[in-house]
């Protein structure tokens, strides 16, 4: 018998299984839905309607509203409300169920705040309703993007099927360059591959490189797997992955964690076994990366950012669950310490959660991007996805920290929007126009 | 499961965004009736000069033909939503991006359909469309012109059949659990 992933073995686990084996369907337990505000309603509305309000035992709900919060409108505030008055209820039922609601200010971007309060565990098998759901297997968990009937479904009965993906194997060796990120690297696979190329695989990530990586830069490639059509993004887990649940995760969770799920040692069962097969391997000499530019309408529409140097901006935003996490503020604060913003251009910074921003304060980076010339938000999605907070008009250009650049995806459908690292975004609003990060 | 379905198809090409299927600034709802107002809104009019949605706001299309990747992007089920409400039954298509083919099957909302074969040059936005459903899935042209009357196999729904045939994952499972015979 040959080996087998990590994405394999975990799934197998989840469906009570020997071996998953991929084509295969299964149904498979859920460790952990996460909810937010714009895909939640219907599913909580589907669980009353159908399954008698009754939440499946044993299944851990974390609640990070973020999309359209602090609510940009009535609309979004009833959806606000709903979801809301769906935590007392359950909360008062007794269900595993953990709020990060607005009230009190501890909030933000979902993909950052489910690991960032501890709620990722390898092994563990994590979905939510939105399609970034992916990032957590940054941590070694398998964790995907599902709908909200789909969501309604895993509220009631902690279960939901799947299809076994095969595995993509990136490896990365060699040395990043310094103006290079963990986003430069997706960008030149995405750019290769195409938005497809991983069409319902799993993109694992493996080599010296990753070794290196730390958590937030881990994240960025996990969090961006769907861009290439991928089911899930994943990286075996080391010690900077202990080193991140120690800081993160309950020691009386981890402990129990430690010795119920993993007999013992995190080790033995999360890693993919050396002869796992991949149904195909892509190597990447991190070395030859620089920074890059994915220019509108896809994310696989990728150029050296040194070849679009006449492309003026009118907006450079970071933020959003890939380039709103602390070391993307520390790589951009790097590049724009004592200089400012070009005339003409709005810069746009957009924390992820409220325990980042507390931090860019208390470390001084807020009087960096102030003095800057930069704008500050409350943590949300916001115009990442065109919600709000900085929607584009027509004709207008943006270079963002973010995940996406789909026509009108930040505002009008005639605006246009260029991917890349904070740091190219930083680099860029300096200099009014795009430009990579200096060595 | 119907066993026939018939419409006029829109074509469009590969890796059509959920954005651009229902922008982001619509989901502040999930009501159909507006969501289905605004299907397509964001299609580039430069690549698809025949818009999708009338000026009125009404749809005469039944059926989407595409490319690759169907429905890439966000995991909103607003999209497979907002098609169906607009009109849309089936979308045929070279390959889905997986959440809107889960979205689809499990929310029991437009039926997604595989095809091997590049569509785009056998149907014109605008030609008449039959699709068999009953065994191997098939879709004929039944436009009177040049295209017309030829018919092209799709694939099989395989294990999600089950799933597509209680009309849902609501009522697949609720099945399952016993509370509906």
């Amino acid at each position: 018998m040959t080996g087998q992933t990590i994405t394999e073995k975990i799934l197998a686990r989840a469906a009570g299984k020997e071996r998953a084996v991929p084509g295969e369907t299964i149904d498979a337990r859920i460790d952990t839905l996460m909810m937010h505000d714009v895909t939640s309603s219907g599913a909580i509305k589907l669980l009353k309607k159908e399954f008698g309000n009754k939440v499946a035992e044993g299944l851990e709900i974390v609640v990070t509203p973020d999309h359209y919060v602090p609510n940009k409108d009535i609309a979004s505030a009833i959806l606000y409300q709903e979801l809301a008055r769906f935590v007392e209820e359950q909360k008062a039922k007794g269900a595993d169920i953990h709020d990060y609601m607005v009230e009190g200010g501890d909030y933000g971007v979902c993909h950052v705040m489910v690991p960032e309060k501890g709620h990722v565990l390898p092994g563990q098998v994590i979905v939510g309703g939105d399609s970034h759901t992916c990032t957590y297997g940054a941590l070694g968990a398998f964790s995907t993007g599902i709908g909200t009937t789909e969501a309604g479904n895993v509220l009631a009965t902690g279960r939901l099927w799947f299809r076994v993906p095969e595995s993509f194997l990136f490896e990365v060796d060699g040395e990043m360059p310094k103006n290079v990120m963990a986003k430069d690297l997706f960008l030149r696979v995405v750019g290769e591959i195409g938005v497809d190329g991983a069409l319902y695989q799993a993109m694992e990530w493996q080599g010296p490189v990753i070794s290196k990586m730390s958590m937030d830069e881990r994240m960025t490639l996990t969090n961006m797997a769907i861009e290439a059509g991928a089911k899930s993004g994943i990286i075996v887990p080391d010690d900077t992955t202990i080193d991140y649940l120690v800081e993160k995760v309950p020691p009386k969770k981890l402990d129990s964690y430690i010795t119920e799920s993993c007999g013992g040692g995190m080790e033995a069962e999360i890693q993919s076994d050396p002869d796992a097969q991949y149904a195909r391997t892509m190597k990447i000499d991190a070395s030859s990366l620089e920074p890059l530019v994915a220019c509108p309408d896809l994310p696989s529409n990728v150029r050296p950012a040194r070849e679009l140097q006449d492309v003026r901006i009118d907006q450079a935003y970071i933020g959003g669950c890939t380039g709103g996490k602390w070391e993307d503020f520390v790589a951009a604060a790097k590049v724009l310490e004592g200089k400012r913003v070009a005339k003409g251009v709005r810069l746009l910074i957009v924390p992820s959660t409220a325990d980042i921003q507390r931090r860019l304060v208390k470390e001084g980076l807020y009087d960096t991007f102030m003095d800057a010339g930069a704008v500050f938000s409350a943590p949300t999605c916001g115009a990442c996805l065109g919600g709000y907070m900085g929607i584009l008009a027509p004709g207008e250009v943006a270079i963002s920290s973010t995940n996406r650049n789909f026509r009108g995806r930040m505002g009008d459908p005639e605006s246009r929007v260029y991917l890349a690292s904070p740091k190219t975004v930083a680099a860029s609003a300096i200099a009014g126009h795009i430009v990579g990060a200096e060595k | 499961m119907r066993t026939e379905l018939r419409g006029k198809v829109y074509v469009i090409g590969n890796n059509i965004d959920t954005d651009a299927i229902i922008p982001a600034r619509y989901l502040n709802t999930m009501d159909p009736a507006v969501l289905g107002k605004h299907a397509m809104e964001d299609l580039d009019p430069r690549k698809y000069p025949i818009p999708f949605l009338s000026k009125d706001g009404t749809c005469s299309y039944g059926v989407v033909i595409a490319g690759k990747n169907f429905g890439c992007g966000s995991s909103r089920e607003h999209a497979p939503i907002a098609l169906h409400a607009a009109g849309i039954d089936a979308v045929i298509a070279g390959s889905f991006a997986r959440i809107f083919y889960r979205n689809a099957v499990n929310g029991g909302i437009v039926l997604p359909l595989e095809s091997t074969l590049d569509l785009s040059e056998s149907f014109r936005t605008g030609d008449e469309a039959k699709i068999e459903l009953s065994g191997s899935p098939v879709i004929s042209n039944e436009s009177h012109n040049e295209r017309g009357g030829r018919a092209y196999p799709l694939m099989q729904f395989g294990p999600v059949a089950e799933i597509i045939e209680a009309g849902g994952l609501t009522a697949y499972n609720k099945k399952r659990l016993g509370m509906i015979k």
